[in-house]
């Protein structure tokens, strides 16, 4: 179970509008591990990311040509209905997006839409949550305040805990730590390495550093495409290709 | 020659002061006017007792009936159907030369002058359809006048809630509807409930597009096909026809408190509403 692979993407072409935004992707994407995506800015990333949940779909000048595999399962078939993938892949955005209600409220939003009323169930899926994210400590006492009350790292951590509490197989990430101070980074990274027992973990991260830190595999996307993937320490010691090399020391992007 | 900033500054702040200073005197002026003229006369009796001799006796119960019934029914009517229409303007169209149209016609239509929206009313609604001077044809008539109003104010209330809650929302599992209903409509309520209050100001004081539709009755409805008159038709007629300035006075007095009371409701509910979303 633990070396399938959850995603398997062939020939992932996204158009959007005229442009290409990704070229030619073809990737298997172990489960229970983290895979890191860096890049520079424009590179893709967020494309790619965004069509694994089909987020993509909001934007109408996007165009997906290809095949996403999720545990076999063509998540682009018309009988996939993309609400139960989103809710099998969670996603964490860049700028941490509590809705404005109660943090309680914030954690219960989509247990609450896939039918669960049960009060005692919620409330543990509530503790359970914001202790996975490393967040229960600091809020227990306050659930009924306003999500948007907390500093800004709180709230990415409420938003991870919120993406927990719909008890995902994947967790998408986006930039999370973008606006974060580094012990907000440090918390989230810590509770990431804890999760990827139980999940599998795509982060993009502008941080080439962070990839080093916790992700296990990583993939580097240049203009719409990738370049390479491997072992995280393989990619960083001994890439294959020179523009990683030249990435990673810093001498471009 | 250069004037030093520290003056302009001066006189800048001396002529903001200024304007709103006069503003305010306008306002004020209007209000201690009418209830100069008229609030003595406005006693409990005066609210709550049929008129007599057209009015120039007695008291405005059935007009202060009036006023409640039509705006209410209008906003009854109005708004399912405006938030409605912002709703699929904003949320389910694309933005395209159809809703463009669509937008632009409710903007004509807001401009229209009340008294053509009468005319239609009459035209339409109580020799067409046959339904007489009567609470129906009067609120339906006032519904389609202040359409436009509600659905442009819930569409800016809607466009103003940030696209990012829309992107959780459906990043959390949840369909455009559920969005809509638990994400997007409960963000744009306050704006939503501005243009709804707006609108019922709007229709407590409308005298043209009523006077055409509800008639003038002054008898006590029964049923929704009865006539019935509101109190700015009220003070219209009684004005107008030189009945009795004493009493349209009064009446004005009421209208004006009606006003400011419906404000006053409207802010305090909804500061109550954003404070505990805040909490």
């Amino acid at each position: 179970m633990k070396h399938e692979n959850k995603f398997i993407i062939n020939n992932l072409n996204v158009f959007w509008g005229k442009t290409q935004a990704l070229r030619n992707i073809n990737v298997e994407i172990p489960s229970h591990k983290i895979l890191g995506i860096i890049g520079p800015s424009g590179s893709g990333k967020t494309v790619f990311l965004r069509s694994l949940n089909r987020m993509n779909d909001l934007v109408p000048e996007i165009r997906i040509d290809g095949q996403i595999l999720l545990d076999g399962n063509d998540i682009y078939h018309p009988n996939t209905d993309p609400t139960k993938l989103r809710k099998k892949v969670g996603m964490l955005f860049a700028l941490p997006v509590p809705l404005p209600a109660s943090i309680y409220d914030n954690i219960v939003f989509s247990p609450v839409l896939f039918g669960i009323r049960d009060r005692n169930t919620l409330d543990e899926l509530v503790e359970t949550s914001l202790k996975a994210a490393f967040l229960w400590d600091e809020v227990k006492d306050r659930l009924k305040t306003s999500g948007l009350r907390l500093s800004g790292g709180q709230q990415q951590r409420l938003c991870l805990a919120r993406v927990l509490a719909m008890e995902p197989e994947v967790i998408l990430l986006d930039e999370p730590c973008s606006g974060l101070d580094p012990i907000s980074t440090a918390a989230i990274e810590d509770a990431l390495s804890i999760l990827k027992n139980n999940y599998t973990i795509i982060l993009v991260t502008n941080n080439t550093k962070q990839a080093a830190r916790v992700a296990d595999n990583t993939a580097f996307f240049l203009m719409s495409e990738m370049i390479e993937i491997g072992p995280t320490d393989q990619v960083f010691t001994v890439p294959k290709d020179k523009r990683t090399d030249d990435y990673i020391t810093g001498r471009f992007g | 020659m250069i004037v030093h900033p520290r003056y302009t500054q001066i006189l800048a702040i001396g002529l903001l002061v200024f304007f709103t200073v006069f503003t305010l005197a306008i306002l004020v002026f209007i209000i201690v006017f009418i209830f100069g003229k008229g609030l003595s006369y406005v006693t409990l009796d005066f609210l709550f007792s049929n008129p007599r001799d057209m009015g120039k006796a007695g008291g405005i119960f059935p007009t202060l009936l009036g006023t409640v019934i039509l705006p209410l029914l209008a906003i009854i009517i109005a708004t399912p159907l405006g938030v409605g229409t912002a709703i699929y303007l904003t949320e389910y169209t694309r933005e395209s030369r159809i809703t463009q149209i669509i937008r632009f016609g409710a903007d004509c239509l807001a401009g229209i002058p009340s008294i053509i929206f009468g005319l239609f009313g009459f035209i339409f609604f109580v020799t067409t359809l046959g339904m007489g001077w009567s609470i129906l044809s009067g609120s339906l008539t006032l519904a389609f006048m202040i359409l436009p109003t509600i659905i442009r104010t819930s569409e800016e209330a809607i466009k103003s809630v940030p696209y990012s809650y829309r992107e959780v929302s459906f990043s959390l599992g949840a369909t455009l509807w559920q969005t809509v209903r638990k994400v997007v409509l409960p963000n744009a309520l306050p704006g939503i409930i501005t243009g709804i209050m707006l609108s019922i100001g709007r229709s407590i004081g409308e005298t043209a597009a009523v006077i055409f539709t509800a008639g003038s009755s002054l008898r006590i409805p029964s049923s929704l096909f009865d006539s019935i008159r509101t109190m700015s038709v009220h003070f219209y007629i009684l004005a107008r026809e030189g009945i009795s300035s004493q009493n349209a006075y009064a009446t004005a007095a009421v209208l004006i408190i009606s006003i400011l009371l419906i404000n006053l409701i409207s802010y305090w509910l909804m500061n109550r509403f954003i404070a505990k979303r805040n909490k």
